[in-house]
């Protein structure tokens, strides 16, 4: 930035944070409805002030660092990012009008001067946005890999026998993860029979049949039974209006019934003592 | 008064959504647990058609009143609409199990049956419009 402007903004260091200090209460106002305890904030605002003014003598590669903390703290607490960049534009429009008001910066230099300004803002935004999506990438990633951990578990509850419980939507990415976990799960539990249990499958239409009844054939293929449990009745006829015939699949209507059956198929039985 | 609601569908999300919106407005004007499970359904079908074979388009989901001499009925009605390749045999993709796509072939045959008024307009290299509807009885 030009010396000028520089000089000025190091000279009013304090006149312009108090400044913005105060017109930073509009957005505590705004961003946050007050519900951000007073002194959280004002703390913040000193950080943040020290960032802004770090910013124009740092190196260049020490600011970085310095924002990508300052964005840590904010994503760690949870504040919004309109949050920086309401601070960023508050700074600016106190910047201008200390330049406008003031006489250090010739009035023939004050276009020059209004873009310089405006491009240093710009760079500070874009650098703190950039902050901030990729850390959302990375939370996103992250919650992408759990919940496909949890999207089609096998569980073994006896010797021999599994069951798969499905909740939630299946789209063609999870119909892929509940055949490659039936199949692996069967050869590493030694499972004679695997149980899927779809009472949490809110829609039951013809590509998750389709993906069902392919799962169940490969099952079948690697020695094992597959039984169908948790059929709901309003699912049961819509699977028929559909046309789609499950006569050849083994169903039962409870997860119990299910193991009951997986027991008699395994030569045991449930019994009371 | 009737309510509408569009949704776009080129991902899977989309088809996801369409649904929600069927559901939502199924359960609103009084369908029972069956009908709202087949209107939800149909709603998939014919979103996953657009997804699959159409790439994008969008599920228009609205109430309908029909008046007769006798009072008046209400309805759900699902219009899918896409500007894809079209339907070249519509007789052909009526038949349970026909299918370009290795999948079942039970959807569009599905949807006619799970619903009351099914209607398809379709021309080779235009796209396709589906309407679909279920009347509260
Ligand atoms: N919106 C559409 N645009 C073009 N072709 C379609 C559309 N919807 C369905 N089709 C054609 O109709 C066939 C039958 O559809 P459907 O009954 O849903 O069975 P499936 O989707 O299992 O193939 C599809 O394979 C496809 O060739
Ligand atoms: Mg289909």
């Amino acid at each position: 930035m030009h010396a000028a402007v520089l000089e000025m903004i190091y000279n009013q260091r304090n006149e312009i944070k108090e400044n913005w200090s105060e017109k930073m209460t509009l957005v505590r106002n705004d961003v946050f409805k007050e519900k951000v305890p007073k002194t959280l904030f004002q703390d913040t605002n000193e950080e943040f002030a020290a960032l802004i003014f770090n910013s124009f003598d740092a190196e260049l590669e020490d600011g970085r660092a310095f924002l990508r903390s300052f964005a840590e703290k904010l994503i760690r607490m949870g504040w919004p990012l309109s949050y920086f960049t309401k601070g960023m534009q508050t700074f600016r429009r106190v910047v201008l009008e200390s330049i406008s008001s003031g006489s250090e910066i010739p009035s023939k230099k004050m276009y020059e001067t209004f873009y310089e300004i405006e491009e240093w803002v710009d760079e500070m935004v874009n650098q703190l946005v950039d902050e901030y999506s990729g850390s959302w990438e990375t939370t996103l990633h992250q919650q992408r890999l759990a919940l496909k951990e949890l999207s089609a578990p096998l569980i073994p509850v006896f010797d021999n026998i599994s069951v798969m419980p499905l909740i939630g939507t299946i789209d063609t990415e999870r119909a892929k993860l509940i055949m490659e976990n039936l199949l692996d799960g069967i050869i590493e539990h030694r499972s004679q029979v695997v149980l899927i249990d779809i009472t949490g499958v809110p829609v039951v239409d013809t590509m998750v049949a389709h993906h069902i009844i392919q799962a169940s054939e490969a099952v079948r293929l690697v020695g094992a039974e597959c039984i169908l449990v948790g059929i709901r009745p309003e699912i049961a006829q819509t699977i028929v209006n559909l046309g789609i015939d499950l006569g050849k699949f083994p169903t039962k209507s409870s997860l119990r019934k299910g193991i009951e059956t997986g027991m008699e198929l395994t030569k045991r039985q449930i019994i009371n003592v | 008064m009737s309510v509408q609601s569009s949704v776009e569908v080129h991902t899977e999300w989309g088809i996801v959504s369409a649904r929600q919106a069927g559901r939502n407005l199924a359960k609103e004007i009084g369908f029972g647990s069956v009908d709202q499970a087949r209107v939800t359904t149909a709603i998939s079908e014919l979103a996953r058609n657009i997804y699959l074979y159409a790439e994008k388009g969008e599920i228009i989901i609205e109430t309908i009143e029909q008046y007769h001499s006798s009072g008046a009925k209400k309805g759900i009605k699902i219009t899918a609409k896409d500007r894809g390749p079209g339907i070249k045999n519509i007789r052909e993709v009526m038949e349970d199990g026909f299918t370009t796509s290795g999948g079942l072939g039970a959807g569009l045959p599905g949807v006619k049956r799970l619903m009351d008024d099914f209607d398809i307009d379709s021309v080779v290299g235009e796209g396709t419009v589906i309407t679909a509807v279920k009347w509260l009885r």
